[in-house]
C-alpha cells in the first residue's frame, strides 16, 4: 500500500518527504542495535551449512520450499533469539519446520546473522539490493520505431535537430523512453520553460484590450500572465470573463499519452537509442 | 449542555476548562448536522450535512471567522498567542525515549467538532481547540518509537473520552476535556513494519481500529473495549489457517500469511444490520506474483462486510481482484438508501483506487453495477464473471515498461468522498495520472513489499471533480480542477467543498458543479467539514499546520 502524503496528482510528481528520522531498517526511526560481528559472522556459516537449501542464500526462500524469513513475523520480531532459536530448536514442527540440531549459543549466532541481514531490507518493505545487473529493456522493432517516429513525431521533432544524439544524452534507455514518452525530461528551475514547452494564452480584455504571454497560473479564479516586457499580470476569472485562449504546446504529447500502445513505445525506444 | 443538573463540583472545573459535552453512543447514530462526530460525521460515510444556512445564495458571504497554527512536538509554544490568555497544558504520553522528533507535520485528518469544541491531530499530536476562535484548550504529544508518520485521519470520541492510533502502533485514549491520558494499549507491532494512521470508529461497546503496512504482512481489523482497551476480537483480512475461507486464491498459507490487504481507511456502519463496512489494501508483495500465485488473494483490495459484535464476515466483495498495481481498495465506502432500477435499495457505493465505481446491496455484497470513472484507466481488460475489473497482464509491470492509468497514487488516494441525497450524485476527485511501469525484479520468487518495480510518472491527461450518478454510474459532470483537495464535503444548502489542488477552498453548485465560492487559502490538506454553533453555520477546513475556519455573519 501506499497512502499519499497529500492528496492529488500534482503531488506525484513532488518527492514524498518523509520526516527526518535517524537512519534505520525499513522500519523509520528503529534501528536495531549491531549486534556482534564475530557472533553475526559464525551465524552466517552456520546459516550457509544448514538452512540456505530450505531457505536460500539470501533468505528470501530456498528450492526446497522453506519460506522467505526477511518477511517472517518472528524474525521481524526478534531482538536477541527469543523468536529464532525456539524456532530452529523445532517449536514449529507441526508446521513443517524440522527441528535442526544445534547449540543454543549457535541457535543465537543464526538469529543475529538473520537480524543483521533485516536491517538491510529497504522503504516500503523492497528486499535488500542484490547487485544484479538491470535487464535490457530495450525490445522494439527499431525499423517500426522509425516509421511511427515520421507517422506521428516528425510534424515536430528531427533526429537531425531538436533530437541530434538524443541517445548520447542518456545512459539508462528507460530514462530516455520515459523522458520521450512523457514529451522531455521534466528539468526544474529557471532554464526548464524552453519555448517549445511554454504555455501561452490570449486574454481579451472587456475592452476589447488583448494580452498575450506565457502562463504563470490558471484555475477557475484567476489567470497570471507574464508579458513580454517581464511584467506579471493577474486577471481575476468569472466563469468565461475575460475571454482565455490557451495554447499549449504540450497538449499533442498529453493527447498521444491516450493512443500509444506499449508497442507503439518499445518500437519508438528501440529507434531513438540508435540516434547517437 | 445543560449545567442545571449538574452538581456545583463538575461544573467549576468544566467551566475552566471550557466546553465539551459527552458523547453517548446514541448521539453516533444520527445523520450529519450541527455537530461533527466521528471521521465521516455519521456513520453513512455520506460527508453530507443537513445544514443549509450557507447555501448557493449565501455562500458568496462566508467569510474568515478565524484562523490557527498549531506546532507539533513537545516544545511546542501552546495557549498565549490569543491575547493573554494562559497557556494550554502540554500532556506528553509515550513509550519513546523522546529521541526521534518527527518534525513538522500536515492536518489530514477529520476535525470533531463537539459542543464549540475542536479536536483534531498530526501524527504523534491531538489538540482540543475553541471552536469560537481555534485557542488551545490542550495539547497531547505522543513520544514515538518511530514508524512511518505518513498522516494520522483523526479521533473517536466515546462518552468524555477521545481515542487516537499513533504511528508506532497504540490506541491511546484521552479524557477529552483535559487531554490527559487514560491508557494506552498496542495495536501492533512495529518491528514487523506495521504503522497505524486511521482514526477510530467508536460503535456501541466498540472501538474499531485499523492498521497499516508495507512489507509482506497480514491485514487486519481489531476491537477494543472502549473503557479498558482490552482486545474484544481480531478480524484477519486474509485466510491465516488451513481451511480459512479464501485460501484457495493464494499460492500457499504462507503466501496468504503475508498477503497484505491493510485496513488503513474507517468504514462505514449499518446499524439494521449490524454490518461494519470497510476497504482492504492491496496484496503483496504489491508488483510481483511469484510467491501468491495467480489467483485473486482475497480478501485483499475488496470490500469486506463484517458483523461488528462478532468480528466475523457476512460478505465481501472484490474490487480489484488480483491488484498488481498498488490500488488500495481502501477507499471510503458510502452507505445510501434509494432507489435502484425501479426498486428500493440499501446499498454501499465505493470508487476505487483503480478507476473503477461500484453500487452494491449491503445488506448480502451483491453486485449492482460497475462502471470505469477514470477516463483513461487502462490496466483492465473489461469486467470478469463477477462484474470486477480484471487485470490485463500487459498492464503489469514489465521489463520494457507499460504505460499505465492510473499511476499507482490512483485515480483517487485516501480523500474521502461525499454523496448528496439531493443530487443523487457521488463526488469524488477524478487523476488520470499515467506512469511507466517497469519490474526489475525477475527472480521466479517474487520481490517484497512494494520492490520489484520502478515507476515514474509521465504525464497526466487532465484531473476533474466528478459527480458520479450512482443509479447509472455515469459521470454527471466533470469540472476539471489541478488536483484532488483533501477530500469531499456535501451539504444541504446544495455545495459540494473541496480543495482545488490551486491554492483555493471552493464551494461548487452540487448540481453542476459550477463554482460559486473560493478563498485562496493554500492547498487544502484535510476533507472540508461544517457544523453550528451559536445559531451559525461554520466551514472548517486545513492547510498544513493550519486550521482555519469560515461563517456567516
Amino acid at each position: 500500500m501506499k497512502q499519499f502524503s497529500m492528496a492529488g496528482a500534482a503531488v506525484a510528481f513532488l518527492t514524498l518527504t518523509l520526516p527526518a528520522f535517524p537512519q534505520g531498517g525499513f522500519v523509520p526511526g528503529q534501528k536495531r542495535p549491531p549486534g556482534d560481528p564475530v557472533q553475526i559472522a559464525r551465524g552466517k556459516t552456520i546459516y550457509g551449512i544448514g538452512c540456505t537449501a530450505c531457505h536460500g542464500a539470501d533468505l528470501r526462500g530456498g528450492d526446497i520450499g522453506g519460506p522467505n524469513l526477511l518477511r517472517s513475523q518472528a524474525a521481524l520480531s526478534d531482538k536477541n533469539g527469543e523468536m529464532i532459536a525456539p524456532i530452529i530448536h523445532g517449536s514449529r514442527q507441526s508446521t513443517g519446520m524440522p527441528k535442526i540440531d544445534m547449540s543454543q549459543d549457535d541457535a543465537l549466532a543464526v538469529s543475529a546473522y538473520v537480524r543483521s541481514v533485516l536491517e538491510t531490507i529497504g522503504g516500503q518493505g523492497r528486499p535488500p539490493a542484490t547487485g544484479k545487473v538491470p535487464e535490457k529493456i530495450v525490445v522494439g522493432d527499431a525499423v517500426a520505431g522509425q516509421a511511427y517516429f515520421s507517422a506521428k513525431c516528425a510534424s515536430c521533432h528531427s533526429v537531425t535537430a531538436d533530437l541530434k544524439g538524443i541517445a548520447a544524452r542518456y545512459e539508462d534507455p528507460r530514462a530516455l523512453q520515459n523522458a520521450w514518452v512523457a514529451g522531455g525530461s521534466r528539468r526544474r528551475g529557471p532554464q526548464a520553460a524552453s519555448k517549445a514547452r511554454t504555455v501561452t494564452a490570449t486574454v481579451t480584455l472587456a475592452t476589447d484590450e488583448k494580452l498575450e504571454g506565457r502562463v504563470v497560473r490558471i484555475d477557475d479564479f484567476l489567470i497570471s500572465l507574464r508579458l513580454e516586457d517581464d511584467s506579471i499580470r493577474t486577471f481575476t476569472r468569472f466563469g468565461d470573463k475575460p475571454k482565455v485562449d490557451l495554447r499549449d504546446p504540450m497538449q499533442t504529447h498529453r493527447d498521444l499519452l491516450d493512443t500509444y500502445t506499449d508497442k507503439d513505445i518499445h518500437d519508438v525506444t528501440a529507434y531513438m537509442v540508435t540516434v547517437k | 449542555m445543560t449545567f442545571q443538573k449538574l452538581p456545583i463540583a463538575l461544573l467549576l472545573p468544566a467551566l475552566l476548562l471550557g466546553q465539551g459535552k459527552s458523547v453517548p453512543t446514541t448521539e453516533l447514530l444520527k445523520p450529519l448536522k450541527n455537530e461533527w462526530l466521528t471521521y465521516n460525521g455519521d456513520y453513512t460515510g455520506k460527508r453530507y450535512s443537513a445544514l443549509t444556512q450557507v447555501n448557493r445564495s449565501t455562500v458568496k458571504n462566508l467569510t474568515l471567522g478565524w484562523m490557527s497554527r498549531i506546532t507539533p512536538g513537545p516544545g511546542a509554544p501552546a495557549g498565549g498567542r490569543r491575547g493573554g490568555a494562559a497557556p494550554a497544558p502540554l500532556i506528553i504520553g509515550g513509550e519513546g525515549k523522546g529521541d526521534i522528533n518527527a518534525g513538522g507535520g500536515t492536518i489530514k485528518c477529520s476535525v470533531l467538532a463537539v459542543d464549540g469544541v475542536l479536536y483534531f491531530t498530526m501524527p504523534d499530536n491531538a489538540w482540543a481547540v475553541d471552536a469560537h476562535d481555534g485557542r488551545e484548550l490542550w495539547h497531547y504529544f505522543w513520544k514515538t518509537r518511530g514508524g512511518t508518520h505518513i498522516g494520522n485521519r483523526g479521533l473517536a470520541i466515546w462518552n468524555n473520552y477521545l481515542f487516537m492510533e499513533t504511528p508506532d502502533n497504540y490506541l491511546v485514549s484521552l479524557e477529552a476535556k483535559t487531554g490527559k491520558e487514560r491508557w494506552h494499549v498496542p495495536i501492533a507491532e512495529l518491528e514487523q513494519g506495521y504503522f497505524s494512521t486511521p482514526a477510530p470508529i467508536v460503535i456501541g461497546n466498540h472501538v474499531l481500529v485499523g492498521t497499516g503496512n508495507d512489507i509482506d504482512a497480514p491485514g487486519f481489523l481489531q476491537s477494543f473495549d472502549p473503557e479498558t482497551g482490552k482486545l474484544q476480537w481480531k478480524f484477519y483480512t486474509v485466510p491465516m489457517n488451513p481451511g480459512d475461507p479464501g485460501l484457495d486464491t493464494w499460492k500457499s498459507l504462507d503466501a496468504a500469511r503475508h498477503g497484505g490487504g491493510q485496513v488503513w481507511i474507517p468504514g462505514a456502519y449499518d446499524p439494521e444490520t449490524k454490518l461494519y463496512i470497510f476497504g482492504t489494501g492491496n496484496p503483496t508483495p504489491a508488483y510481483t506474483t511469484g510467491t501468491r500465485g495467480e489467483g485473486d488473494n482475497l480478501f485483499t483490495c475488496a470490500l469486506v462486510a463484517i458483523n461488528v459484535e462478532t468480528g466475523k464476515m457476512a460478505w465481501y466483495y472484490s474490487t480489484s481482484p488480483h491488484d498488481m498495481h498498488d490500488y488500495d481498495s481502501a477507499q471510503t465506502p458510502v452507505i445510501v438508501d434509494g432507489m435502484f432500477n425501479g426498486r428500493m435499495r440499501k446499498m454501499v457505493m465505493t470508487a476505487a483506487r483503480n478507476g473503477y465505481f461500484f453500487v452494491l446491496d449491503r445488506v448480502t455484497g451483491e453486485r449492482l453495477l460497475t462502471t470505469k470513472y477514470g477516463q483513461r484507466t487502462n490496466w483492465a481488460k473489461g469486467l470478469d464473471k463477477n462484474g470486477a475489473p480484471q487485470h490485463d497482464p500487459e498492464k503489469d509491470p514489465t521489463v520494457p515498461g507499460a504505460l499505465v492509468s492510473p499511476d499507482s497514487g490512483g485515480t483517487v488516494n485516501w480523500e474521502p468522498p461525499a454523496f448528496s441525497p439531493d443530487t443523487g450524485y457521488f463526488y469524488v476527485p477524478e487523476i488520470n495520472t499515467y506512469s511507466m511501469l517497469y519490474l526489475t525484479e525477475l527472480d521466479p520468487r517474487g520481490s517484497m513489499g512494494l520492490g520489484g518495480k520502478e515507476e515514474v510518472t509521465v504525464g497526466t491527461s487532465g484531473n476533474y471533480l466528478d459527480a458520479i450518478d450512482y443509479k447509472t454510474g455515469k459521470v454527471a459532470w466533470r469540472r476539471p480542477f489541478s488536483g484532488g483537495g483533501g477530500g469531499v464535503l456535501a451539504t444541504a444548502g446544495k455545495l459540494v467543498f473541496t480543495g482545488d489542488g490551486a491554492g483555493s477552498l471552493v464551494a461548487y453548485d452540487a448540481v453542476n458543479g459550477k463554482p460559486l465560492w473560493n478563498t485562496r487559502i493554500g492547498q487544502i490538506s484535510n476533507a472540508p467539514q461544517t457544523f453550528m454553533m451559536d445559531g451559525r453555520q461554520y466551514v472548517i477546513a486545513a492547510t498544513g499546520d493550519i486550521l482555519w475556519a469560515f461563517m456567516l455573519y
